[in-house]
């Protein structure tokens, strides 16, 4: 599959910018701070790792997501790999979807190495795993799912050949989808059904990140129904697929000047 | 890809998309209905003061403001949707706390919030206890956060001792106003009574930047008055043994020249006799004796 | 309105090297890209074998060299090679045969190892003619192929456009060093303007005329050059070039000898490509002429 070769090679270039050691190493150190702010609060180690933790996780991979999402395509047009790379036989819309997936591939094993900075902090500040730290898998799958949502739309505006825009942007967007609830409740307050109604359209229309912040419940030992998690792979596999299918319709199209 | 099938592939696409934001529509609900029923309090993000204070890296300021901004607007939705929940104001506002001890508004205002019954609030006046307490341990030399304490004790728990006391401990910080002292000695005195609790509602409203906190002293005062009128006019009517033989309504008395009009109450409304001889508020004035329903004195102090 | 290409028509023969030629700015790396699918013309299309450019299948049988190529910092030579390679289907012993042949065949060997990050624009380009031919396509279109390159460098890619041409193969490319199209190439097209200004083999397109003869000479010290003679000679110290018409050259000849020059030279003066290409840059036709055989729109 042509896709399968682009992802492999973006995994390999994403490894080889240093700059990923860098904040893998950020990551860990927050780990260690855990475990000291874990003395500080009695009582509630487990609370205040976990949520670091996950906190920590979910933003750095988002950084990451973001910045080098960004750089995708709009590096390969700048440095004009792309013309040597589409005369040979892929498509464009093989060669977005392989970005995708190398990107996503990076993230995932990122996200993994860091999870096991956090059970090792974990197991040191509680001695033993309980059952209830189960559903910090499920905590992590979110993230995951977040992050491969914001690398879609990074890849979307990376198309672009406007790395600051495409940047602010993809922040902007993220931000956006944190906080789409309150912006709708905002229209439920404001007593006026034209404006309701638009609130809540974009509502529905703006990623919603905030599905996906499972991180105040897990630290707190609830369990996450089944049926959310179902959920929540579906709209995010959704929602991808139309961002990937803007993209591609976009960049087949474009003059690459 | 050239000319026809590229234009395919994007009439496709462009076809499927919103095909597909009609998809996700139902699935959204669905996310929402699950996430509603998850106890967790995601509202609070971070559900420690003293963490997100350590890990904010100075912008503690800004943090509170934004902890403060989030719980006004939880109020606001809640109070909209006429919830009777407001499980994670104090949480909020707790945390605006601890990110800025300083941030004055946030006890001062948020007490109120909390101690109001429902619908107006979360009828939770310990919770304003422990906020103000905590601001106090943050700021205790502030007068200010004992006066609002001596009032949540007073007005909202009944607490007369209490109240006096704190009254009393704050008239002695620097800037304390000079009645503080004779509002401890008054309370000690007479428990509730309703001059005390005009005085004290008096003082509110002319020390409240929050135009709702206002707006609430003022209806307070209003009810307050219109109280103090409808006893007066009660006794004027159960000791009635003029001329005409069954008085009904406050017209009457003033054909039998007892009362030269009719009175009115502070939102200019005429009071009224209703069918079972009590003197009451016209229904269709603005003032609202509900609500000294939370704070009734009783001449009977303890 | 401007046109970078302006109803430009040709057709390459199978098994030819043709060169493409024109100034900067004449739209040559237009055409190749319109050419590869990279940018989409107003109105037209190319073909390849008959098959257009969307045809990703048809892709196997093309290779592109782009213009000023850069790579991915991060990956070797070889590794660059064996990524483009894999988009081809071949089984890992393949590749690495092949990564391993065409590395040597331009000269790379030694480097196969080091990250392009730190290539020089020589070796840059190598490697970007090594990814254009390696899966051996039967159609090589090459943007500028010896730009950046050392005499030697480029004579290594003259061998190799050579050898392309005697297996058989067509190579497409694009150069403004005319010395290097009139030496490969069997037909060139002139472009100036965005307009095709001349096609045809550099012979036809070029006229054998005869202009008159060039003698380059010394003079021994002491010695002068007969005076009629001088008036047409460009001295420089010693030595001297004369420009003479074709039916008075060995009665230049003689007074030379007389004169006890010594001969250097006697070359014909014809015009080159270049000249032609000057002229045709300066004063650009309306229509090209009629070398070129009926071909599609691109």
């Amino acid at each position: 599959m042509m896709a399968g070769t682009v992802a492999i090679n973006t995994f390999r270039e994403a490894v080889r910018d240093r700059v990923l050691y860098n904040l893998i190493f950020f990551a860990l150190a927050m780990m260690a701070a855990a475990v000291f702010v874990g003395q500080i609060t009695i009582g509630i180690e487990r609370l205040v790792i976990i949520n670091l933790g996950l906190t920590a996780i979910s933003l750095i991979g988002t950084v990451m997501a973001i910045f080098i999402g960004v750089g995708l395509v709009y590096k390969e047009m700048e440095k004009r790999t792309l013309y040597s790379l589409l005369a040979k036989p892929v498509r464009r819309w093989e060669f977005l979807v392989g970005k995708f997936a190398g990107l996503v591939l990076t993230l995932a094993v990122n996200t993994a190495l860091m999870t096991l900075g956090l059970a090792a902090a974990l197991f040191y500040v509680t001695r033993g795993f309980s059952r209830a730290d189960t559903s910090i898998l499920v905590a992590v799958y979110f993230i995951l799912l977040e992050l491969a949502l914001v690398t879609a739309l990074a890849l979307f505006f990376s198309c672009f050949p406007t790395p600051m825009l495409s940047t602010l942007l993809t922040l902007g967007l993220f931000v956006a989808g944190q906080f789409s609830t309150a912006l709708r409740e905002y229209g439920h307050v404001a007593h006026n059904r034209a404006l309701e109604l638009l609130l809540g359209a974009i509502y529905y229309l703006l990623p919603n990140f905030h599905n996906f912040n499972a991180i105040g419940a897990v630290a707190h030992g609830d369990a996450i129904p089944g049926a959310l998690i179902l959920h929540n792979t579906l709209y995010a596999v959704l929602y991808i697929t139309v961002v990937l299918l803007g993209a591609s319709a976009i960049f087949a199209n474009m003059d690459l000047k | 890809m050239t000319g026809a099938a590229r234009t395919r592939f994007t009439r496709g696409a462009t076809a499927a998309i919103p095909l597909l934001f009609v998809a996700i529509v139902p699935l959204q609900r669905g996310i929402d209905r699950y996430r509603a029923s998850m106890s967790a309090p995601e509202e609070l993000w971070v559900g420690s003061g003293t963490l997100l204070k350590t890990i904010s890296m100075g912008y503690d300021a800004l943090l509170a403001d934004i902890y403060w901004t989030r719980a006004v607007q939880y109020y606001g939705a809640h109070f909209e949707t006429g919830s009777s929940q407001f499980k994670e104001l104090y949480p909020l506002m707790s945390i605006a706390l601890t990110l800025d001890p300083r941030l004055t508004v946030v006890p001062r205002g948020g007490s109120i919030l909390l101690s109001e019954p429902n619908p107006i609030g979360a009828g939770r006046p310990d919770q304003a206890v422990e906020l103000l307490q905590q601001a106090i341990v943050g700021k205790h030399d502030d007068w200010q956060l004992y006066a609002s304490l001596g009032f949540v004790y007073y007005w909202y728990m009944k607490d007369y001792g209490h109240a006096s006391q704190v009254y009393l401990e704050g008239s002695q910080y620097p800037g304390a106003p000079i009645w503080m002292k004779g509002m401890a000695a008054r309370i000690a005195e007479l428990g509730g009574s309703r001059d005390t609790s005009v005085m004290v509602w008096s003082q509110i409203y002319q020390t409240a930047t929050e135009p709702r906190a206002r707006e609430n002293a003022k209806q307070h005062l209003m009810a307050l008055h219109a109280q103090a009128d409808i006893e007066e006019l009660q006794k004027i009517v159960d000791n009635y043994s003029g001329h005409i033989p069954r008085l009904t309504s406050l017209r009457d008395l003033v054909e039998d020249r007892v009362l030269p009009d009719v009175p009115v109450d502070p939102a200019g409304y005429a009071y009224v006799l209703n069918s079972s001889g009590v003197v009451t508020v016209n229904p269709a004035s603005s003032v609202r004796m509900d609500i000294l329903d939370a704070g009734k004195h009783d001449k009977a102090a303890e | 309105m401007v046109r970078s290409l302006d109803n430009l028509t040709f057709q390459v023969e199978e098994g030819e090297v043709f060169g493409f030629l024109g100034p900067n700015g004449a739209g040559k790396t237009t055409t190749l890209k319109c050419v590869m699918g990279l940018i989409f013309p107003t109105s037209g299309t190319a073909r390849v074998f008959g098959r257009g450019i969307d045809d990703v299948q048809m892709h196997q049988e093309i290779g592109y060299l782009p213009e000023q190529p850069y790579f991915y910092d991060y990956l070797t030579a070889r590794e660059l090679l064996d990524y483009f390679a894999r988009f081809f289907g071949y089984s890992a012993a393949e590749r690495e045969d092949r990564v391993a042949h065409f590395l040597e065949r331009v000269q790379l060997t030694r480097f196969a190892d080091v990250q392009l990050r730190k290539f020089s624009k020589g070796m840059l380009q190598r490697a970007g003619i090594a990814q254009a031919i390696l899966h051996e396509p039967k159609v090589v279109f090459l943007d500028e192929p010896m730009s950046g390159l050392d005499p030697i460098g480029r004579r290594e890619v003259r061998d190799i456009i050579l050898e392309l041409k005697e297996k058989g193969r067509t190579v497409f490319f694009s150069t403004h060093v005319l010395s290097d199209a009139e030496m490969l190439c069997d037909r060139v097209a002139v472009l100036a303007g965005g307009k095709l200004q001349g096609i045809g083999s550099p012979a036809e397109i070029v006229s054998i005329e005869v202009h008159g003869m060039e003698i380059l000479c010394d003079i021994a010290a002491g010695r002068q050059l007969p005076a009629a003679l001088a008036a047409h000679a460009v001295r420089s110290g010693n030595r001297y070039r004369i420009q003479v018409p074709e039916a008075q050259l060995y009665g230049v000849l003689d007074q030379l000898r007389d004169s006890e020059a010594r001969i250097l030279s006697v070359a014909a003066l014809r015009p080159t490509l270049e000249d032609y290409f000057i002229q045709m840059v300066e004063h650009p036709k309306g229509a090209p002429p009629a070398a070129a055989s009926a071909g599609e729109q691109p």
